[in-house]
């Protein structure tokens, strides 16, 4: 049975699992997408963001569990479920017979749509790629590709949008024009999954964030959230070198800084003193909020909650 | 771009796909047909007469044929290796288009293919012999059946290889032989009994003997008979692509 609020999800994967070989791709993943949500899917290389993209899309079908896009399952229903979903890949790749608004419009017609210059213009202006529009896609640079391969998954307007590492090996330039557009159409109303390996991208743009590690989901919260369980703030110290170093510091940065993550500011003194008593000599002292890179770190290394 | 779907669409693109680079995939192989005709027909003209008929004009049938065979299968089983490779095969996985509107595009775009250069064939080589047209239907059916019959092979080898040498092992060692040792440059009754009995075990035979039928009414069995088998082999090709994309073998892995 599904409840009302799981009909609504944008998308609902369910005890997943996919194995290549000896490897274990997806390990049993659970996961809710709502509607009009920023959500991230992030883990290091290897973790299987790509295979639940491709398991999403039905490119890859899955050993085991169920998925549904907008309530369409991706298996039983998969010309509707398709017909939700825009898929940017990780891979850059390109048709090279055709131009970029040859390329759009092909794209278009398999999905039934026949008359799309409208919506194609609006693409292309908005990707900065109106200037490209007759340009053969051998002739494009990557960065170009990449703003086609944007386009190509929007072509049919999806409800879903997913990104797999778009920003990749990407100028700032295009980053920024990537982010505003997307943005933008998350404003609209449509929900939005990434994955990314700059982890700024995603604090600054996800509500919600899944961190996967071998094939399992091991974190799924609010940004907010995961930032806070992970004590809010850091203290970062410059100690004079000569002192001998009976270090609590959570990682040592070259240069002889050490961090203390806390959660109270109540915390600072006890830090400060405890180094004061073990003659240490502080030379200079930053308090910063902790990022998510700090807690992408701690949660690979199993020290997650 | 009139487009009704998926389908369409993707018959159109694979269309569209051979037609840009036209040089390569029709005007080379029609070259090539043009240059066995002008060898094998100075060699054997004055000298070989095939049921009545004389040699340059039994052969152009024969290597009309053979032309839209080989294309078809170039045409499928090269778009679906070279989109593999590159990864531009999801364009097309992506969307909702079903496993059937896959197979019907990609083996119509090849038999479109290979009437395109068999129609070229047949224009370049026209002049040099005396064709009747008896059976203007059978040429057809027979050209239709068997671009169909080998754009199937040529999704199922297209799927099947991994790499351009593999397609290149399927073609070399597979298609070349049938479509070489089928009766286009000879009569099988020509042959000694053996290769006679082998001959009728190949699918090729009977394509290129139906199809030559309907030029010069008459062939080595009836045109009925080779209906029947290549209508046989159609269906059963057509049912074991379907199957295999079905199954999403190697391409939903
Ligand atoms: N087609 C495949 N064949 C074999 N192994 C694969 C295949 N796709 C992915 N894998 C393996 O599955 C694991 C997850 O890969 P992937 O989903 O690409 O991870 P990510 O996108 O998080 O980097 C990796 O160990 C990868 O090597
Ligand atoms: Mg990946």
């Amino acid at each position: 049975m599904q409840s009302p609020e799981s009909a609504l999800a944008a998308i609902r994967v369910e005890g997943v699992s996919k194995r290549y070989g000896q490897i274990q791709a997806l390990n049993g993943v659970d996961l809710e997408v709502q509607r009009g949500e920023f959500f991230g899917l992030l883990g290091p290389n290897g973790a299987g963001k790509t295979t639940l993209i491709s398991s999403l899309a039905g490119l890859t079908r899955p050993d085991s569990g169920r998925i549904s896009i907008m309530g369409r399952d991706v298996q039983g229903d998969y010309r509707a479920a398709r017909r939700q979903l825009g898929v940017v890949p990780q891979e850059l790749v390109f048709d090279p017979f055709f131009s970029v608004r040859e390329t759009l419009k092909i794209q278009s017609g398999y999905f039934g749509i026949v008359d799309n210059d409208d919506w194609i213009d609006e693409i292309l202006a908005n990707l900065d790629l109106t200037s490209k529009a007759n340009a053969n896609m051998r002739t494009l640079s990557g960065g170009m590709k990449r703003r086609v391969l944007v386009a190509q998954a929007l072509v049919h307007r999806p409800p879903v949008i997913v990104l797999d590492e778009p920003t990749a090996g990407v100028d700032v330039e295009l980053r920024q024009t990537l982010w505003r557009f997307i943005k933008r159409l998350n404003q609209e109303g449509h929900t939005i999954i990434l994955t990314t390996h700059y982890l700024e991208e995603a604090e600054s743009l996800c509500h919600r964030i899944a961190m996967l590690k071998a094939g399992k989901v091991i974190a799924l919260d609010t940004t907010e959230n995961l930032l806070d369980q992970f004590s809010a703030h850091t203290l970062r110290v410059k100690l004079s070198s000569d002192a001998a170093s009976e270090s609590h510091a959570e990682k040592e940065i070259a240069g002889g800084w050490q961090t203390f993550p806390f959660a109270e500011f109540a915390e600072v003194e006890t830090l400060l003193a405890r180094l004061r008593q073990s003659g240490q000599r502080i030379d200079e002292i930053e308090i910063g909020k902790t990022d998510l890179e700090d807690v992408f770190v701690k949660l690979m290394q199993g020290q997650g909650h | 771009m009139l487009t009704m779907g998926g389908f369409y669409t993707l018959l159109y693109k694979e269309v569209l796909r051979f037609w840009r680079v036209g040089f390569q995939t029709v005007a080379a192989p029609i070259l090539t047909a043009l240059l066995y005709l002008l060898i094998f027909s100075h060699v054997l003209e004055a000298h070989v007469k095939v049921n009545g008929i004389g040699y340059t004009s039994f052969l152009i049938p024969g290597l009309v044929m053979m032309s839209v065979l080989q294309n078809a299968f170039a045409n499928s089983s090269s778009s679906l290796i070279q989109s593999k490779v590159t990864g531009s095969i999801i364009f097309v996985l992506l969307p909702p288009i079903s496993y059937l509107e896959l197979y019907a595009a990609y083996v119509l775009a090849a038999v479109v293919r290979g009437l395109v250069v068999g129609t070229g064939v047949l224009l370049a080589t026209l002049g040099f012999g005396s064709l009747d047209f008896v059976a203007p239907l059978w040429i057809m059916i027979f050209a239709i059946l068997g671009g169909g019959i080998l754009g199937s092979l040529g999704v199922i080898a297209g799927i099947w290889a991994d790499k351009f040498d593999q397609l290149a092992a399927f073609q070399n060692f597979l298609i070349m032989p049938l479509t070489f040792l089928s009766g286009v440059f000879y009569s099988i009754h020509s042959l000694p009994p053996f290769w006679q009995h082998i001959s009728h075990w190949n699918p090729v035979f009977y394509m290129i003997d139906g199809f030559r039928y309907g030029f010069f009414g008459v062939s080595d069995v009836s045109p009925w008979h080779s209906l029947g088998v290549v209508g046989a082999c159609f269906l059963l090709l057509t049912g074991l692509t379907l199957q295999l994309l079905r199954s999403g073998y190697k391409l939903r892995a």
